[in-house]
C-alpha cells in the first residue's frame, strides 16, 4: 500500500490546520462556535479570484508563473489584498450582528445567528457566481516525487510551506507581540483582562481580522490545490471544528496538529474505507474527542 | 379560483407538515433548552422509514413491506425516536454549542447513510412511488388535496393539542423549572437528565412523523431534501413564531413558509428561467438575513414564549 494517502491528507490537513487557527480564536475569546467561519474560507478564495481576474485585465500580456508553481505574482498579490478584505468582511458581519447580540448575553443566539449568517453568505456567493466550480489556473501540474510512492506537486508543497510560515508567525504573534498577549489574556478571562486595562474590544477586533485573514489564505490554497465553489468552505465545517475541539480550543499549535490528525484521518479513511463516507470521519473525530478528553490535546478547559 | 384553492391547500398541507417539524423542536429547543442543529437528520430518519414500509417491494433495495401509511408514521416515529435516544445518551451532557456541533454532524451522517447505502436507502435515486394517503381520489385533483389537508391538519392539531396537554402536564413543569434553576429541580429529585433526554426524544419522534407525513404526501424522497438547509428553515420558522410556545411554533411554519413562497415568486417572476438556480441562492440570502434580523430586533419572536405553563395558575395577563 503505497503511502501516497498520508501526503495528501498533510497538505489538506495544513490547510484545515490554518482555518481551524482563526476558529479556535474567536471561540475561545467570544465564547461561540462562529458557523460561519466556513464561508470566510469560501469568500476569501472568490475575493482572490475576482482581484486575479482585475489585474489580469490590467496587465495584458499577462504574468509567468514563479518557478514550478501554477500561479504568479497577481495571485499573491490579490491574495495578501483579499485576506486584509475577509479579515474586514469577518470585522463587519461582527460589527452588524454578533456585538448586537453579544450584548444580549446568550451564546446560543450567536450561534443560532452564525448559522443564518453563513447559510445567506454561502447563497450570495452561489448567486453572484453561481456554482459552477472555478479554478485560479487550467494547468496541470506534474507531481514530483518527494519519497518512493510519495508524490506532490510544487503547489502543494507551497502550501505547507505557506502553512507553516503562517504559523510560526501567528505562534509569535501571540508569545511575544503585546496584541497577543492581550488576545490570550482575554481567551483566560475577559473580566479580569479589563481590570488590567486590556482593550478588549480591541482585542475582538484583531481576532476577527486574523481569523478572517487566515481563512481567505486556506480558502486560496484550497482553490489551488482543489477548486473553488460557493460550499467549498461549508463543506470544510465540521473538519475545522473538529480540528479546534482536538487541538483545544484556544490553542494555535493545538488547532494545526488537530487539522493535520484530521486530514490524515479523512486520507487514510478514503484510503482504508472509500470516499463515501469522508465527510463522516471528522464527526467521529469530534465524538470520540467529546466523549473521552473534551478538553482536547492541548486545552486547558472545557 | 379552483386553481387558487388547490394551491392555497397545497401550500397549507406542506406548511402544516412543517409546523409539525417546529413542534418537536419547540419541545427540545422552546421547553428544555436543547440546542439541535441536526434536525433534518431526525426528519429523514422518520421519512426513510416510512417510507421503507410502505412502499411495494423493490429489487436491490432493503424494505418495501407494503405496510398502511399509519403502520409506516408509528414504525416513522419510533425510528426517529430511537435514533434520538441512541444520540442523547451519547451527547446530551454535552455543553450547548458542543451539542449544536454534533447534532450538526449526526444530521450530516445520517444524510451521507442515506445518500450512499444504497442498497438500504436506495442512494442518490432515492425512494419513489410511496403510497399516498387518499389514493384512490388521485383523479379528482381538487378533492385528493382537500383530503390531505385535512389528514395533515388534523394530525397537526392533534400533535399541537397532545404537546400543549403535556406541557401543562407535571412533566412540562419539570422542564420549566429545569430551565429556571436545574440544581433546584435537582434537588426536589427530579433527575435533569433523564427529563432532558425524554424531551429530545419526544421531540426526535414528532419530527420524525413530519419526516412520514411528507414522504408519504409528496409520494417521492432524496437525500438532498435533507440537507442543513432544511434545519435552518425549521429553526427560522420557530424563532420568528416565537420558541417555548406551540401556537408560535404552528404561526412560524405558517409564515415563514409563505415568505418562502412569496420569495420564489418574486424569484421566478424577475429572473429569466436560466438564471433560476441562482434566483433560488436569492431565496435562500433573504431568509438567512431575515432570521438575523429577526434575532437582532425581535429574539423572542411574534408570540413570544408563555411565562405560565400550569394550567392550574390564571394566566390572564401573565404571557409575555
Amino acid at each position: 500500500m503505497s503511502l501516497q494517502f498520508l501526503a495528501d491528507g498533510l497538505v489538506m490537513g495544513a490547510m484545515i490546520g490554518l482555518g481551524a487557527i482563526g476558529l479556535t480564536l474567536t471561540y475561545s475569546i467570544l465564547r461561540f462556535a462562529n458557523f460561519t467561519h466556513g464561508d470566510f474560507i469560501s469568500w476569501g478564495a472568490y475575493l482572490t479570484l475576482t482581484l486575479v481576474s482585475v489585474i489580469g485585465a490590467t496587465i495584458p500580456q499577462g504574468a509567468a508563473p514563479i518557478g514550478a508553481l501554477s500561479f504568479g505574482w497577481p495571485v499573491v498579490a490579490a491574495g495578501l489584498v483579499a485576506m486584509v478584505l475577509t479579515g474586514l468582511l469577518a470585522l463587519a458581519l461582527d460589527l452588524l450582528l454578533f456585538s448586537r447580540l453579544r450584548r444580549r448575553g446568550s451564546a446560543i443566539v450567536l450561534v443560532i445567528a452564525s448559522f443564518g449568517a453563513s447559510l445567506a453568505l454561502r447563497s450570495l456567493l452561489e448567486f453572484i457566481f453561481t456554482s459552477r466550480p472555478a479554478y485560479f489556473s487550467r494547468e496541470i501540474q506534474v507531481a514530483l516525487p518527494i519519497l518512493p510512492g510519495v508524490r506532490l506537486t510544487p503547489d502543494q508543497l507551497s502550501t505547507l510551506g505557506l502553512t507553516a510560515v503562517l504559523v510560526a508567525a501567528m505562534h509569535l504573534l501571540l508569545t511575544r507581540s503585546h496584541i497577543g498577549r492581550a488576545m490570550r489574556a482575554t481567551s483566560e478571562n475577559p473580566t479580569l483582562a479589563r481590570v488590567v486595562g486590556i482593550d478588549v474590544a480591541q482585542v475582538v477586533r484583531t481576532t476577527w481580522l486574523i481569523g478572517g485573514a487566515l481563512a481567505c489564505a486556506a480558502g486560496v490554497m484550497l482553490g489551488l490545490t482543489v477548486q473553488i465553489r460557493p460550499y467549498m468552505g461549508f463543506d470544510l465545517l465540521l473538519p475545522l471544528f473538529a480540528a479546534a475541539i482536538l487541538g483545544g480550543i484556544g490553542s494555535v499549535p493545538g488547532a494545526v496538529i488537530g487539522g493535520l490528525i484530521v486530514g490524515l484521518a479523512e486520507a487514510a479513511a478514503v484510503q482504508l474505507i472509500g470516499a463515501n463516507y469522508r465527510a463522516a470521519v471528522a464527526f467521529l473525530l469530534i465524538l470520540a474527542v467529546l466523549l473521552v478528553k473534551p478538553t482536547g490535546i492541548f486545552g486547558a478547559r472545557a | 379560483m379552483l386553481d387558487l384553492v388547490g394551491y392555497g391547500a397545497f401550500f397549507l398541507v406542506t406548511a402544516l407538515s412543517y409546523a409539525i417539524i417546529c413542534l418537536g423542536l419547540n419541545i427540545q429547543w422552546g421547553q428544555t433548552g436543547l440546542f439541535n442543529v441536526g434536525v433534518a437528520g431526525f426528519v429523514a430518519v422518520g421519512a426513510y422509514a416510512s417510507a421503507l414500509l410502505t412502499t411495494p417491494e423493490t429489487a436491490d433495495r432493503f424494505g418495501g413491506f407494503e405496510m398502511p401509511i399509519a403502520v409506516g408514521c408509528i414504525g416513522a416515529m419510533i425510528a426517529a425516536g430511537l435514533c434520538a435516544a441512541i444520540v442523547g445518551a451519547i451527547t446530551l451532557r454535552l455543553r450547548a454549542d458542543y451539542l449544536a456541533i454534533t447534532t450538526f454532524g449526526i444530521a450530516v451522517a445520517i444524510q451521507l447513510v442515506a445518500l450512499n447505502a444504497q442498497g438500504l436507502t436506495g442512494g442518490p435515486f432515492g425512494i419513489g412511488f410511496i403510497p399516498r394517503p387518499f389514493a384512490a381520489l388521485a383523479e379528482t385533483p381538487i378533492i385528493f388535496i382537500l383530503a390531505n389537508l385535512g389528514l395533515v391538519a388534523g394530525l397537526a392539531l392533534l400533535t399541537y393539542l397532545a404537546l400543549e396537554r403535556l406541557a401543562r402536564s407535571p412533566w412540562g413543569r419539570v422542564l420549566r423549572a429545569m430551565r429556571e434553576d436545574e440544581t433546584a429541580a435537582a434537588s426536589l429529585g427530579k433527575n435533569p437528565r433523564l427529563y432532558r433526554l425524554q424531551a429530545f426524544v419526544l421531540g426526535g419522534a414528532v419530527m420524525g412523523l413530519a419526516g412520514a407525513v411528507q414522504a408519504n404526501f409528496v409520494g417521492f424522497i432524496a437525500p438532498d431534501n435533507y440537507l442543513p438547509a432544511l434545519t435552518f428553515q425549521v429553526w427560522a420558522m420557530l424563532i420568528v413564531g416565537g420558541s417555548g410556545n406551540n401556537r408560535g411554533a404552528v404561526l412560524g411554519a405558517i409564515v415563514v413558509w409563505g415568505l418562502w413562497s412569496l420569495s420564489g415568486f418574486a424569484m421566478s417572476a424577475i429572473f429569466p428561467p436560466e438564471q433560476q438556480a441562482r434566483a433560488a441562492a436569492l431565496q435562500i440570502v433573504a431568509i438567512g438575513t431575515m432570521l438575523a434580523a429577526i434575532l437582532v430586533v425581535r429574539p423572542r419572536g411574534i408570540l413570544g414564549e408563555e411565562k405560565i405553563v400550569s394550567r392550574h395558575v390564571p394566566a390572564t395577563d401573565a404571557r409575555s
